[in-house]
């Protein structure tokens, strides 16, 4: 989430839920929060009785519009024109929070003089390379300073939050202007960025007319403050865009503006996705970072040695000066006694990036022939990945795959019933992929932590035995390295020594020879080598090998080797500050539930209002104090100045909320950290109807990334064959790709079949029916469903013409109880530059009524490999968009 | 504390019971439809099946019956035409309340006929329907989406258990209506007699069923299973006076919000104006009830082929001890306080329809 890392330090959600009900005014953006997080939903209810205002922008008038004050309806894709235009008004009306800008942002920090804005290069920042589509971030760097991680190494996205926060960045030198009025400061380089996001602009670019974009911005103003907070609530509706991360920047923007980050019902709430999906990316099943978002090593020619690789990573000021010992204790988990000061703890053993192995270029490499094999698990691409048509063809190009799951899903299927068999393009008896389902325990059947969007760990144990064969992914991934490692115990190769050397020790018990859950939380926690007891925190964490963690984040979360996740006790919720719940689980960083939280108080350690009290100064203890763990050193004085030349946390002033950044404050402009620039800027979605208005020469995010193959054929702008803009959505009553919903009757009963919601225009124009069939379509394909037409879908007029949009559920598949098409068989393989995530959720179609009459993906049969599009008579050549259009 | 019931009921005793019941709040429902599903899981009821049909909006499973208890109704925007509007007002005006519901249980059919008669002619007997409403507002709200989690009201006046000849319907010592699957004979009089269109017979077994208020978790001391799953508490479970009591408190903090039309449905009406006796299960509504597919009148109905069950009933009641008439009618205006009305209009249909 390098969108909140590089504003703010870390990747994650600023505030808990719990916190809304303390909100004075919550916005809900990108994010269909009571359907798709009916519980979390509960807290946004307890904020609106309380009388909060809830404000709901989103193309689509959902359940959340419902129950919110206000809905704005937006057009897809074009979030950051309207947030640029909050945030012009925001500065232009100076409601923004003084004290706070000036002392906790980098707004009065000084920029290079050679820094040039998309103003000034017709939609590009300076530094950027049009042959490669890639930025030279060093102009982006404030005046004086220098270092950092240089974005033109990386040849592909990274999470890694060191990464995007500075590291090796020098700000010591670094200049400011209090008053905020230097021409080269960040907030004047800022008020000139967001100029011409005006309310006409706004209204022109997204839909929004000028009395809508008003009574938002003054619920935000009035709400916002010493006495107020706002929160801003977003999902993957703001994320799954070719500028996804920048959206998130955007919003970091405007809460720091406004002075909403670290205080109680203020902050950004991101919505994860999936049940611990936080978790995933926090011990990563990403490609690209190691646990806890330290950076991967890259491959450099003549080798990376730990050294380099901490010189890279680590930096001189703030929390970051702490990675080698994380980086060390994470070998020693990993390598136990094998690991050694001489052997660099192993890490010359790590593998190293060499480019992009995410998810879609994975599957690409498959189709190309390239890749064995893949294990699937808690994931279902043959229906909930872009492109599913593509992901189906990739899994018929490998020769083993493993699926594990609850039921039979279509991953596992496709080589029987997938649309390219129905469609005669893959034959079964052609495919050589050798499927293996292997079926999985469900929540109940085993034990672990869930953790969830508010970085909140929570044990559960297990309640019943799993069925059958069916075992835990702990259990799978225990004897899977069981038999791994005794494969390779007798190999000499230098290159299985990690596999030979890796600790694997755990305890297992019972029939099934189940692995014990807590020895690997134990691992995870940490502890220390000689004595072998759990460390309290990762403050104890060594660079010198003498303490073992397996994820430094989680570092406490068995303090005192107690399991500090099963705690269920809310407290005295009635109590000053007691909603807070502090021992109701376990959150990560060190059970801190607000994040950042020093900034709940002014600079001199007084909450900026009674009414916002959470965490200040006690003078009389001399310590940092409250309801929550103080996100500060606990005796750092507010007074406490650092001179310019100290390093780590000597650094930090006792007046900087922002400790994992250089400078000790959130970045309005982000220096370094990010590849596609150091403010966010409104570019069009890869496929739109409408031409980028603010920036005419760019018309989609220039550093994106795209995959020009005849497979992934894209829309080209403004293309008449497809002038509808579509975006997809969830319902309550399914779960993701539907695996889990779809084959449970009482789920399935309730939402039977594949719909799409369009306005009443729309429908009478091309003679489609309520309750009838239409066919959504794009180049990649065709799929079927049933209208819904409803005037809570509204068409928009956009800059003179009227743009309707589509809405569109994404659960079904050919597989369950319930059957429908794949809303994924339309899009196609884009990515963001930082993070690699696809436009999932604004891209262009068109739609006429009646049932389709061939497979949904027919129309790609033939576009294999280097074989071009052929052309037929209702499917015309597309002309495919240049790299950067 | 015994349990308040008509004598003609077969009622269960506890000590220390109480009338236990749900206040649905539909102004913090968000659609989940979490209660409709844990209602089937805990009472092991089958997928019925469902239909997408036209104007559907995300309801498919259309409505209350054998095995769906709690049910999640969504009524879909639907811009009303000039006539449609007009016709709402006029129908509004005379006094029926807007749109006559398609309630399936008033006529045992579905929608028009009988059942429709029945409710224009108790509405003629009444000088405002519950909630009574600004009728430019409620036109005017047509076009608004609202949701609503619906349930078997456990009413005062319990239709269904006046109507049951079997004993099958019984009221429980929360003063809740249970149907014994064990004791029913499927002979359905219970479904046409139920105002609300809650019970039905189950079509494969030809009994009926219904909510139970989760009689069985009650009498371990745990909520109702819709309650519990509820993420926020727009269904509440509790002691009946209390949810009553904290109900109207609600009604008055939404209209000092600035919601003047939120109103309780089923609770807290005049005496002579009360739906059924007064409803265990009643609602929060912000829009007429037929909004909500919910009848603006109901209670009670007494047919031809149910009455000889219910007099004889009465009369074994009458017979059985001294002064039980007196007795009676005592209770009746402890529960609700009307029983007196409620005879009367007994009287006034059976004479029409002779």
């Amino acid at each position: 989430m390098p969108g909140l890392g590089a504003s703010l330090g870390r990747g994650g959600a600023t505030d808990f839920l719990q916190a809304l009900q303390h909100a004075d005014c919550i916005l809900i953006e990108g994010s269909n929060m009571a359907e798709a997080h009916p519980v979390g939903f509960r807290w946004v209810m307890k904020a609106k009785e309380r009388g909060a205002k809830v404000i709901h922008v989103d193309p689509r008038f959902g359940r959340t519009s419902q129950l919110a004050d206000l809905h704005v309806p937006i057009r897809a894709g074009t979030d950051i024109a309207f947030l640029g235009g909050l945030i012009r008004h925001v500065i232009e009306s100076e409601a923004y929070f003084r004290e706070y800008v000036v002392n906790y942002t980098n707004a009065p920090t000084i920029l290079r003089e050679d820094f040039q804005d998309t103003d000034d290069l017709g939609g590009v920042f300076s530094g950027f390379d049009p042959e490669t589509a890639t930025y030279d971030t060093t102009t982006w760097s404030y005046a004086g300073a220098d270092g950092g991680t240089d974005g033109s190494e990386q040849t592909h996205s990274s999470q890694a939050a060191d990464q995007h926060t500075g590291a090796g960045m020098d700000v010591g030198a670094a200049q400011r202007d209090d008053t905020l009025r230097h021409p080269r400061c960040v907030f004047q380089v800022l008020r000139r960025h967001f100029a011409r996001y005006t309310p006409q602009m706004v209204q022109r670019v997204c839909g929004i007319s000028p009395e809508e974009f008003a009574a938002v911005a003054d619920a935000l103003v009035q709400n916002s403050g010493r006495e107020r907070t706002t929160t801003l609530c977003y999902a993957v509706g703001w994320t799954q865009h070719t500028a996804g991360v920048q959206v998130i920047r955007a919003a970091s923007i405007l809460q720091l503006l406004l002075g909403n980050i670290g205080r109680p019902g203020g902050g950004i709430m991101a919505l994860r996705g999936h049940a611990s999906i936080q978790g995933s990316t926090d011990i990563p099943t990403l490609f690209d970072i190691l646990p806890g978002y330290l950076s991967m090593p890259h491959a450099r020619a003549g080798g990376v040695s730990l050294q380099d690789h901490i010189d890279a990573g680590a930096r001189q000021r703030g929390w970051w000066s702490y990675f080698d010992s994380y980086l060390v204790s994470l070998l020693k988990a990993w390598f136990g006694d094998a690991a050694t000061a001489d052997n660099e703890f192993g890490f010359g053993h790590l593998p190293k990036l060499t480019g992009n192995h995410a998810h879609f270029a994975t599957m690409l490499r498959a189709i190309d022939g390239g890749l064995d094999g893949l294990f699937v698990m808690g994931q279902n691409p043959a229906v909930g990945s872009q492109h599913a048509g593509l992901q189906r063809r990739a899994l018929a190009s490998l020769k083993w795959l493993v699926v594990r799951d609850l039921s039979e899903i279509e991953t596992a299927t496709f080589w029987r019933d997938s649309p390219e068999i129905e469609s005669g393009e893959l034959r079964t008896q052609d495919i050589g992929t050798e499927v293996f389902l292997m079926p999985a325990a469900a929540h109940v059947e085993k034990e672990g932590t869930f953790t969830n969007t508010q970085r909140l760990l929570q044990w559960h144990d297990k309640a019943l035995e799993p069925p059958g064969d069916a075992r835990s992914e702990l259990w799978f991934m225990h004897h899977l390295a069981r038999r791994v490692r005794a494969h390779y115990a007798g190999s000499a190769s230098k290159r299985d020594w990690p596999i030979r050397n890796l600790t694997w020790d755990y305890p297992e018990h019972g029939e099934i020879r189940e692995p014990d859950a807590e020895a690997v939380a134990r691992e995870i926690n940490g502890y220390d080598v000689a004595g072998g007891a759990p460390l309290p925190d990762f403050t104890t964490l060594r660079s010198d090998g003498s303490t073992a963690c397996g994820c430094w984040i989680y570092s406490g979360y068995f303090r005192d080797g107690v399991n500090q996740a099963r705690r269920r006790d809310p407290g005295d919720i009635g109590a000053p500050g007691g909603w807070v719940s502090p021992e109701w689980g376990w959150a990560w960083p060190l059970n801190r539930r607000v994040l950042y939280n020093r900034a709940s108080a002014d600079p001199d350690g007084r909450p900026w209002s009674e009414r916002k009290r959470y965490i200040w100064w006690d003078e009389q203890q001399s310590r940092w104090t409250g309801y929550d763990v103080p996100d500060f050193p606990v005796d750092k004085r507010p007074d406490y100045e650092a001179s310019r030349d100290a390093l780590a946390m000597e650094a930090i002033s006792g007046d900087d909320p922002f400790i994992m950044m250089p400078d000790g404050r959130a970045w309005l402009f982000a220096p370094t950290g990010l590849l596609d620039g150091p403010l966010p800027t409104h570019y069009e979605p890869c496929e739109s109807p409408l031409d980028n208005l603010i920036h005419p020469d760019f018309h989609m995010n220039p550093a994106a990334i795209k995959w020009q193959r005849p497979e992934n054929p894209y829309h080209a702008t403004g293309d008449p064959r497809y002038p509808i803009v579509a975006t997809s959505f969830r319902l309550t009553e399914h779960h993701t790709a539907g695996a889990m919903s779809r084959n449970l009757p009482w789920l399935a009963e309730l939402q039977p079949e594949m719909f799409a919601e369009l306005d009443p225009a729309l429908a009478a124009d091309r003679g489609i029916e309520d309750g009838g069939w239409m066919i959504v379509e794009t180049a990649r394909g065709e799929i079927e469903a049933r209208a819904k037409v409803t005037p809570r879908i509204r068409p928009l007029k956009i800059d003179g013409r009227v743009v309707h949009q589509i809405c569109l559920p994404w659960h079904w598949g050919f597989t369950g109880e319930v059957r429908g098409d794949i809303t994924n068989d339309l899009g196609a393989l884009s990515g963001e530059p930082n993070v690699g995530i696809q436009e999932s959720k604004a891209f262009s179609c068109d739609v006429r009524a009646g049932r389709r009459t061939r497979p949904s993906t027919a129309k790609l049969a033939d576009a294999r490999l280097d074989r071009p599009v052929r052309p037929d008579e209702d499917d015309p050549p597309a002309e495919y968009p240049s790299q950067i259009t | 504390m015994t349990t308040r019931a008509a004598p003609t009921e077969i009622a269960i005793h506890a000590p220390d019971a109480q009338r236990m019941g749900f206040f649905t709040d539909t102004t913090v429902c968000i659609g989940c439809k979490a209660c409709e599903v844990a209602c089937k899981q805990w009472n092991d009821l089958p997928a019925d099946g469902s239909r997408f049909g036209r104007g559907s909006s995300y309801d498919h499973t259309g409505s209350l019956n054998a095995s769906t208890w709690r049910h999640v109704r969504f009524v879909e925007i639907a811009e009303p035409t000039p006539q449609a509007r007009e016709d709402a007002v006029q129908r509004l005006e005379a006094g029926g309340g807007g749109r006559v519901p398609d309630i399936p249980a008033t006529g045992g059919g579905s929608g028009s006929g009988a059942g429709d008669l029945d409710l224009v002619a108790i509405a003629s007997q009444r000088a405002a329907p519950p909630g009574a409403v600004d009728v430019a507002a409620a036109v005017a709200a047509m076009d608004e989406w609202v949701f609503m989690s619906d349930v078997c009201k456990h009413c005062t006046n319990a239709g269904c258990l006046d109507a049951c000849p079997t004993g099958a319907l019984i009221r429980t010592e929360f003063e809740t209506v249970v149907l014994q699957a064990d004791v029913c004979n499927g002979c359905g009089y219970c479904v046409p007699a139920c105002p609300f269109g809650v019970v039905a017979r189950d079509p494969d077994d030809g009994r009926a069923a219904k909510c139970t208020l989760c009689y069985d978790r009650l009498q371990d001391g745990l909520e109702p299973a819709c309650a519990k799953s509820c993420p926020t508490d727009s269904i509440q479970f509790g002691p009946y006076d209390e949810l009553v009591d904290l109900a109207a408190r609600r009604v008055g903090e939404l209209h000092a919000r600035g919601m003047p039309d939120a109103y309780l449905y089923g609770a807290s009406d005049d005496p002579d104006q009360e739906l059924a006796g007064g409803l265990g299960a009643f609602f929060l509504l912000t829009q007429p009830p037929e909004r909500y597919g919910l009848p603006a009148q109901a209670d009670s109905p007494v047919q031809e082929n149910v009455l000889p069950a219910t007099t004889a009933a009465y009369g074994a009641a009458l017979l059985a001890a001294a002064g039980a008439a007196a007795a009676f009618l005592g209770a009746a205006r402890r529960s609700a306080g009307h029983g007196p009305l409620r005879f009367a209009r007994r009287r006034a249909i059976r004479s029409w329809q002779r």
